[in-house]
């Protein structure tokens, strides 16, 4: 062995003992989150970051599969009394952890008790009580959100000399010049979402009983079984019989394809996707805000978000709570919001962050980018927060069901709305039991 | 006769003890919290729970959706069963009549047997699927616009179709050696009465291939009714919408998607019961027209 590799491995050696000590004095805490793919990159590069940016605590993320997947390993954990410092939680499983009393650690008291600042104000309004309760206090960190924006590809719309919609009555007046110049005007890929949760949203429609659920689970009651929403969806498919739009199932990429191979001139997806297009496409396309319809509303409301949040567990010693409410404080410093902005096209949560992506031209580069969160910046209005409803999962799966039964002709929106109003009714009725 | 017995009256069940652990840990355990666990509706987290009676079990069985599942569960474990077995049989008998390069042909058969279940089902998914599916493109040759995942017929066609394609090959392998172990002297003596070679088949081969036909359909109706499910949820994308799904694919929905652990656990009771009902009408009616000798 010559002298210079023993000298290598002797430093080798020190660096890693001197590291592991400096690891052993900081107090770790772990992260499951569903990140996978480039935003698993993203989301491992932050907590590198992190923990180079302090010593006191040592973050470790963990990847979980899937949201669902995610929840349910938490909820395993938890039972097993193995539960992770922070997990993530999407929109659809929100009321499950909310409302099992004593599971998480709100996040508003967790950063309070740890003495750092936080004020709800300084949230994007279409940001902050999604994930809060009754009483507007933040129980989850919002983390990656997104709301469902409409995508169009620029060439497409020049050729058939028609420009994007504002309201779902413009669509009708443009989708034939579409359909002439060779495409299919419209897909969207989570019917649920796009035409349901925020459809409601966009023309301030109540979604549930109980102020849309956030009073609490019991007697909450959907109300689906309306006139505007029932229209659209008679709407949506004549469209689709006319060819004005064109269903490829519930995955999210069959849909999207379309989109990306210049088959289909606009798609309703998440501001979320900005990222991804940018690397799939080779035409030019831009975004404009949600159409909405003007018969119903004269002016679109905001949109909620979709997306997930970090929900601190509870049964955790308070020097790790103190390190998951400084990991939260560096999430939401506007540096690290516009860089996770920048590389995934998720909203910038906070608004100091959104000024830093304005100042540094941010969206003079990529206007698009933009639309997402102006959309959510529009101002509040009663049915505009989001909705918290129990077994929204299966709500989802139900109406997922019967609007594929709309769109293969099989039943009217009449008769598939009210079946969806009696199904989620009763799973919300067997929710409530089960706060006991 | 001399009876054997052991010194120590204990040692036998020393020697089952073991058996009777893991049987005890990993069967009867999860089956009694699960009967237990339908009787609540409980917070996934273990906070809360009400006590509800048969509620769960009638809230699945009076559900529409249920019964539409349950149907679909019904017709997709007979048509696989019995596409599997019979095109396996065919295959069988055909190859068993091969006399040149008879390995070849065999091992080529058995091909698909080799492949992991998970990875099968992504094969069949992409050659049906709706964007870059070679399937999905020969149908259209013929007319037919298959759209996997949005058509419940298509979908639940390529269901059967990736679930008949990846047991065919268990099946062939059982039905061939059965076919191997008739006596030659039986088809010879058959050969001099009868001359069609069809008769032959089912007066004097299919009867002798009772038994391994019987433990086949067993084995098919289980792997249709349970080991489907990772070529479904494939198929699925995870997004089961207006497509057709079966009552294990439902559990695990409702349970680990859904976090609802009452209605899941009932159902999952529901199922145990069922293949109950099955084992009992399997051994009691069909074994009895089975002759082993």
């Amino acid at each position: 062995m010559s002298y210079r590799t023993t000298a290598a491995r002797i430093v080798a050696f020190a660096a890693l003992a001197t590291t592991s000590t400096a690891s052993f004095a900081a107090t770790e805490i772990s992260w499951w989150h569903a990140m996978g793919g480039r935003l698993g990159e993203v989301v491992n590069e932050i907590s590198a970051n992190y923990n180079e940016a302090q010593d006191a605590c040592q973050l470790t993320p963990v990847f979980k599969g899937t949201y669902e997947e995610a929840l349910t390993a938490g909820i395993a954990a938890f039972r097993a009394g193995e539960q992770p410092n922070i997990l993530q939680v999407f929109d659809a499983g929100s009321a499950t952890i909310i409302g099992a009393k004593g599971a998480v650690v709100p996040a508003e008291d967790l950063l309070n008790e740890a003495g750092a600042e936080f004020n709800i104000e300084d949230y994007i309004p279409g940001v902050r009580y999604f994930y809060a309760d009754a009483n507007g206090k933040m129980i989850g960190m919002p983390f990656n959100s997104s709301t469902p924006i409409l995508y169009y590809n620029e060439e497409a719309l020049e050729k058939a000399g028609v420009s994007a919609p504002k309201t779902w009555e413009e669509f009708e007046q443009i989708a034939p010049k579409l359909v002439e110049a060779g495409y299919i005007p419209l897909s969207q890929s989570h019917t649920p979402w796009i035409f349901a949760e925020n459809f409601m949203s966009r023309h301030n429609l109540p979604f549930a009983t109980n102020n849309n659920g956030y009073d609490g689970a019991e007697g909450t009651q959907i109300l689906v079984d309306q006139d505007a929403i029932k229209m659209h969806f008679t709407k949506v498919k004549e469209w689709l019989d006319n060819g004005y739009y064109n269903f490829y199932g519930s995955g999210w990429a069959d849909n999207q394809k379309p989109f990306q191979e210049g088959d289909v001139a606009m798609w309703l997806g998440s501001s979320g996707s900005f990222g991804g297009l940018m690397q799939s496409t080779d035409f030019d396309f831009s975004a404009t805000f949600l159409p909405y319809w003007e018969s119903v509303i004269d002016e679109g409301a905001q949109t909620f978000i979709g997306g997930a949040a970090l929900f601190a567990m509870s049964g955790k010693s308070s020097a790790e709570n103190n390190c998951t409410a400084d990991f939260f404080s560096y999430l939401t410093s506007p540096e690290i919001q516009y860089m996770w902005h920048k590389e995934t096209g998720y909203v910038p949560v906070t608004n100091a962050a959104y000024d830093l992506a304005k100042e540094d031209g941010h969206y003079d580069r990529f206007p698009a980018a933009e639309v997402g969160i102006q959309q959510l910046s529009l101002p509040s209005q009663d049915n505009t927060k989001g909705y918290r409803m129990g077994f929204y999962v299966q709500i989802r799966d139900v109406m997922r069901r019967e609007f594929g039964q709309i769109f293969s002709g099989e039943k009217t929106a009449d008769e598939a709305f009210k079946t969806i109003e009696e199904e989620a009714n009763k799973l919300l009725a067997r929710f409530e039991k089960t706060s006991g | 006769m001399k009876r054997v017995q052991f010194a120590d009256p204990l040692m036998p069940y020393m020697l089952l003890l073991p058996q009777l652990l893991i049987v005890g840990i990993f069967f009867i355990w999860p089956a009694a919290e699960a009967v237990r666990s339908s009787f609540y509706l409980e917070d996934p987290f273990g906070f809360g729970s009400t006590f509800v009676g048969f509620d769960n079990f009638t809230d699945a069985l009076t559900s529409s959706d249920y019964a539409s599942t349950a149907r679909f569960t019904l017709v997709f474990t007979a048509l696989t069963t019995f596409f599997s077995l019979s095109i396996a049989l065919l295959l069988a008998v055909k190859a068993d009549s091969v006399i040149r390069g008879a390995s070849t042909y065999r091992t080529l058969l058995m091909w698909v047997y080799a492949i992991a279940p998970p990875v099968a089902g992504l094969i069949g998914v992409m050659l049906f699927d709706q964007h870059i599916g070679p399937l999905k493109e020969f149908a259209g040759l013929l007319g037919w616009d298959m759209q996997i995942g949005v058509n419940y017929f298509d979908t639940a066609f390529c269901m059967i179709v990736i679930a008949v394609w990846k047991q065919v090959p268990i099946n062939f392998i059982f039905f061939l050696s059965g076919l191997q172990s008739v006596p030659k002297s039986i088809q010879e003596a058959a050969a001099i009465d009868c001359r069609s070679g069809a008769r032959r088949f089912w007066t004097v081969t299919f009867p002798l291939l009772a038994p391994t036909g019987f433990f086949l359909l067993i084995i098919n109706i289980t792997y249709a009714l349970f080991e489907t499910f990772g070529i479904i949820d494939l198929v699925l994308k995870g997004e089961p919408g207006n497509n057709p799904i079966t009552l294990v694919y439902k559990v695990f929905l409702d349970g680990f998607r859904g976090n609802d652990l009452g209605g899941s656990s009932a159902q999952s009771v529901i199922l145990m019961l069922l293949v109950f009902v099955l084992t009992i009408v399997q051994f009691r009616l069909i074994e009895r027209r089975v002759h082993y000798n």
